[in-house]
């Protein structure tokens, strides 16, 4: 035998199948682990239902603060656009002078709106506060003075422009005091800033153990399952294709706990909706609660699977390392 | 096929399982390795087989050094090798054809072919009927050919054996060396790890000899240059 024959025989033997045919394999392998892992969930129903189910309330926590946070923010936005300044008059100024003023001031360029809250109003809004009606009635004059609400154009509505709007309108003849309601809102937001932070420790945090929790369901899979990876392994499976059927299954944990958060966050604002309602009518407001909107949604069905296979990734890499030769 | 260059192999704790053994197994030959319980025949095997690498020196296959393949390419190499356990190893959650075609699959034939090749390599051991079966129902014999079958379905050119035929009556035995003999008729390497050196004596085949990890005797006939080219 010559010595090239023997090794071209061997090579001639140990064929590989056609690239196309390897292509086709490969979807063929995926759609089979995506059902495979599919008939995995139905077979063990009670087992499997737990872990989404955790997987599901640690997803919703956060995703029910950050839609907390939403609607704290959409409600207070209103009140950011309309940064408003109440310019007192001198109680000497008569309506039909803060009239004048009023028409006066809408021509500068830096405000939007003027409204006049004459004396009688003023008066007629202080005493719907309550307590203060009896006081008000025991004085013959009427010791409150015409308002002008000005609400500055959007430019102007920042702190910077609006003091120094204050500045000029407190130049004018008539007036008594300038006041802007702006510094709670300003504490507002850094309050929600904090709570913003807040909201994404806890959410890293149950990331973390959504991760935690499905790298734990794979492990005892992997367990079950550990000759055939053993064997796989020994006859030349790949670790993609050892992974691949463990990464579907911690694929439809992550999607399926992602779609239990989300009937979670989604029936909890339907139950607080009514009386949301309720309470913004009593305040005179058309505020309604907003639940999830699509791009929320997306992302907290995209981060659950992420999760899942991630979890998934995790467990099975720290397993096929320890089959590795030494 | 396989060659070995002053291999140590020495298991944590200093147990040192193989010592500077040389050999060389030719493209197309059939050896025997011997030696009493303990003696490393198995860490050879698993030296060859990519389970476990060497401590020093160096294992080809195929002129490749195996012994710092990187992690990647390690299955590709693993495809070359049909390996056959003492203890079968099969799943014995799947049925007999599913088990056979776990190398096809994995390799990436459609599945014509991998139905084409299954039955092929178990009509060759004479287990066509049994292809709808689960393995827990066959006998060890049986079992064992099972295993022979998905070794050699994908025609790896090696074919690695350990103890292939320990818990085996005499006759299985004959019948299933018979099998590796016509495996190397067509050309395909084997190596079988054995202490049966009764059934081995009246075999025209070489034997590597190991002794506390030392190789005593080396029958194997050496081929000339048969591997230098990867």
């Amino acid at each position: 035998m010559s010595p090239d024959k023997p090794h071209k025989r061997g090579g001639r033997r140990m064929d590989r199948p056609p690239a196309h045919s390897r292509f086709k394999a490969y979807f063929v392998h995926h759609l089979r682990s995506l059902i495979a892992s599919l008939g995995n969930l139905y077979r063990h129903p009670f087992s499997n239902l737990m872990t989404i189910l955790v997987i599901g309330i640690a997803l919703a926590l956060p995703a029910g603060l950050y839609l907390a946070l939403d609607n704290a923010r959409s409600i207070s936005s209103n009140w950011d656009g309309a940064t408003q300044i109440s310019l007192f008059t001198k109680l000497t100024t008569s309506n039909e002078q803060a009239r004048e003023m009023a028409d006066r001031i809408r021509l500068y360029a830096e405000i939007g709106q003027v409204s006049v809250l004459t004396r009688e109003q003023s008066r007629d809004e202080f005493q719907k506060l309550a307590g203060y009606g009896e006081a008000l009635d025991a004085l013959k004059e009427n010791p409150l003075p015409a308002v002008l609400i000005i609400t500055p154009t959007d430019a102007h509505a920042h702190p910077d422009a609006a003091r120094r709007l204050i500045q000029k309108l407190q130049q004018l003849p008539q007036t008594d005091i300038v006041q802007l309601d702006l510094e709670w809102v300003k504490r507002l937001f850094a309050i929600m800033d904090i709570a913003q932070r807040s909201i994404l420790v806890v959410a890293s945090l149950l990331a973390m153990a959504v991760l935690l929790v499905v790298g734990n369901t794979i492990r005892l899979d992997i367990q079950n399952r550990r000759d055939e990876i053993i064997i796989t392994k020994q006859i030349g499976g790949t670790d993609a294709f050892i992974r691949r059927p463990f990464l579907y299954n911690g694929f439809w944990y992550g999607l399926f706990g992602g779609l239990i958060a989300l009937l979670l966050v989604g029936s909890s604002v339907a139950w607080l909706r009514g009386p949301v309602e309720n309470l913004s009518l009593l305040y005179q407001s058309g505020y309604s609660l907003r639940s999830l909107d699509l791009r929320s949604t997306a992302t907290l069905l995209l981060i659950g699977t992420a999760l899942g296979l991630g979890g998934s990734w995790l467990s099975v890499g720290r397993h096929l390392k320890e089959l590795e030769p030494r | 096929m396989i060659q070995f260059h002053n291999v140590f192999k020495r298991y944590p704790g200093g147990h040192e399982a193989l010592a500077d053994v040389t050999l060389q197994l030719g493209n197309g030959q059939m050896a025997f390795l011997t030696g009493h319980s303990g003696a490393g025949k198995s860490t050879l095997l698993k030296l060859i087989s990519l389970i476990e690498r060497p401590t020093r020196g160096q294992v080809l296959l195929d002129g490749v050094n195996i012994g710092n393949l990187s992690r990647r390419r390690i299955p590709y190499m693993r495809r070359k090798i049909g390996v056959i356990f003492q203890d079968h190893r099969l799943l014995f959650d799947r049925t007999v054809y599913d088990n056979v075609a776990l190398p096809l699959i994995i390799a990436g034939y459609r599945h014509q072919e991998i139905g084409k090749r299954v039955r092929a390599a178990l009509d060759k051991v004479g287990l066509l009927k049994k292809e709808r079966v689960y393995p827990i129902t066959l006998s060890g014999g049986e079992q064992q050919r099972i295993g022979i079958a998905r070794a050699v379905v994908n025609k790896p050119p090696l074919l690695l054996a350990d103890e292939p035929t320990g818990n085996l009556d005499p006759v299985l035995s004959l019948e299933i060396m018979q099998l590796f003999e016509e495996f190397n008729q067509v050309g395909v390497s084997v190596l079988i790890a054995t202490h049966d050196l009764e059934r081995i004596a009246n075999m025209p085949y070489g034997v590597f000899n190991l002794r506390d990890g030392r190789l005593i005797s080396n029958t194997v006939p050496a081929q000339e240059d048969s591997d230098h080219v990867a």
